[in-house]
């Protein structure tokens, strides 16, 4: 009984199953914040009809694409139609076993954690191209070709921001990354007397390239390419892009917070007084000002059914301020919590983007790739490593 | 045991993807059919414990080069190209190639593993706990001069890429 238990391939596979029954879900919750957000920034309110305050709309949303009609165009070529976002999907979630969500939750740790996910987010391209091109229609293909220039160009200055961090850690493997700041007690964006925001800039700035999105969503700019290169895809292979794209900004978003911000590290772990406040209090607070913030809400609906869900809602974000104060269940997912919250706030700045830049023209995404972001990177690394030994030495 | 049935699956992608790599006629087929040949030897890679090179087979390979192959492949009248000749004249002299590498292998194959001569790690060579470490000591050390040779040559085709795409300099 106790065997099967502490086999070791027990955790990553346990892992791997909540990451993958889990994260479509979690997908269609970052896409109802997003429509949320942008509907505040633009003074709307967004999804409202199903559920308290939209709340249910990623269920209503994902059900629809299971259902709708299977649509695959006459003169495509069936095969690769098929397959590309099946690539697309399979390399987005793929990278997820690399990234250590908490100091012991993480499918595994090689030691070159981050060529994996660099090398997996290579391979994605390829289901962008082949979709794009597998459709057999003008503006798919046009949309494949813009992203496949996009994404080799900016996976260039991805890879280079990265470099500086790697020289940090001395390390490509996730967990080391964290445990390498937990050692120097400093997060690396704030490392070399603050040079290595640099890198950082660089790469969030890349990342929202890599991942598509606006300012920089030339591929499926709606204006000129009706939808890019997904514009022939329906229903539920539709869906396997969109969720793929979602993996794609979970997972830029991971490693910018595995490498500059710590991981599941909280601020300042290695200050003994700040635990209660940091680890206890905190969470409790925000979980518990959330639940007590939706019952003046809930008291405003009209319909019955939507005031108890969303006073069931808010009961059961107090009992995850409860269970913070917990110390055993505290010890075994504070890390987690610091984790997603600070993936949190780089999703939120992505949105945040989309909502306030306006898109920028192909010479100039050319422009900006190839002219500045890859020789401030260079030059990042150059700085970053005189210095880097100079503090060292 | 697993390894065996994991080296037996990579193999043959790696054989299946070469050799459909070769025989379909829709030039996009065989783009697909080489990558998962390329994926197949980084599988195998992989299975020899050489993380690195899994890692920059499929940046590289399937990632970089392939995309670019697509790229251009995609620009080209596929309708033309598959109405031509699959195979050149030359295909006999490849026959003969072929026949000569595998007369060697089977021959290899019936003489027994005493027959190579392979690379054994030198006595007390350090643990290699990290081949991607033991890399870079061996590339920026022992083999200084060829890396830098190799970084000359590639600077060089970026400056004459560059220098064929600028109509003026």
């Amino acid at each position: 009984m106790e065997s099967w238990l502490e086999h070791p391939l027990f955790a990553p596979v346990v892992t791997t199953l909540v990451i993958v029954a889990l994260f479509p879900l979690v997908a269609g919750y970052i896409v109802l914040v997003e429509r949320k957000l942008l509907a505040d920034f633009q003074v709307r309110l967004g999804p409202m009809r199903v559920g308290p305050h939209g709340l249910l709309q990623p269920i209503a949303d994902a059900l629809k694409l299971l259902l709708k009609e299977d649509v695959i165009p006459e003169k495509a070529d069936k095969g690769i139609f098929w397959v590309a976002p099946v690539i697309s999907t399979f390399t987005a979630l793929t990278a997820f076993a690399v990234i250590p969500f908490s100091n012991y939750i993480f499918v595994t740790d090689v030691n070159v954690g981050l060529l994996v996910i660099s090398a997996m987010s290579a391979v994605g391209i390829l289901g962008i191209i082949l979709g794009g091109w597998a459709s057999n229609s003008h503006y798919p293909l046009l949309g494949a070709l813009r992203s496949a220039a996009q994404l080799v160009s900016y996976e260039v200055a991805l890879a280079l921001a990265l470099l500086s961090g790697v020289m940090m850690a001395g390390t490509l493997s996730m967990v080391n990354i964290v445990r390498a700041q937990q050692e120097r007690q400093i997060w690396f964006l704030f490392e070399n007397y603050g040079l290595m925001i640099v890198p950082f800039m660089v790469y969030l700035i890349s990342a929202v390239a890599e991942t598509n999105r606006a300012p920089f969503d030339l591929p499926e700019a709606e204006s000129e390419l009706v939808a890019g290169f997904h514009t022939e895809y329906s229903g539920f292979r539709w869906a396997l892009y969109f969720l793929a794209e979602y993996a794609n900004m979970f997972v830029v978003a991971a490693v910018a917070v595995t490498l500059f911000w710590g991981g599941w590290l909280r601020p300042f772990p290695n200050v003994a007084w700040l635990e209660w406040p940091l680890n206890y209090a905190f969470p409790a607070l925000l979980f518990g000002v959330s639940g007590v913030g939706c019952v003046p809400l809930a008291r405003r609906l009209k319909s019955t059914v939507q005031r108890r869900l969303l006073l069931a809602v808010a009961g059961l974000l107090l009992l995850v301020a409860a269970a913070f104060l917990t110390p055993a269940v505290n010890q075994a997912v504070i890390g987690l919590f610091w984790f997603l919250l600070k993936v949190a706030v780089i999703l939120y700045w992505m949105i945040w983007f989309r909502g306030t830049f306006p898109r920028f023209r192909y010479d100039q995404l050319m422009n900006i790739g190839w002219k500045y972001m890859i020789p401030i990177a260079m030059g990042a690394i150059l700085v970053n490593a005189v210095v880097g030994m100079w503090k060292g030495s | 045991m697993l390894d065996t049935f994991f080296f037996y699956a990579f193999a043959l992608l790696t054989l299946g993807g070469g050799i459909l790599t070769v025989t379909r006629r829709n030039a996009v087929h065989s783009a697909m059919w080489l990558i998962v040949s390329l994926a197949g030897a980084a599988g195998l890679y992989l299975l020899q414990g050489a993380e690195f090179l899994f890692a920059v087979q499929i940046v590289l390979y399937v990632g970089g080069i392939m995309v670019l192959f697509l790229f251009v492949i995609m620009l080209v009248n596929l309708d033309e190209a598959a109405k031509m000749r699959q195979f050149n004249k030359q295909w006999w002299v490849a026959l003969a190639c072929v026949s000569g590498v595998g007369a060697l292998v089977a021959y290899f194959l019936r003489q027994g593993a005493g027959a190579f001569r392979l690379a054994r790690p030198p006595q007390g060579a350090p643990i290699l706990e990290g081949n991607t470490e033991r890399i870079a000591d061996v590339l920026f050390s022992e083999y200084l001069l060829p890396f830098e040779i190799a970084s000359v040559l590639l600077l060089v085709a970026i400056v004459g890429s560059v220098l064929m795409a600028k109509r003026k300099v």
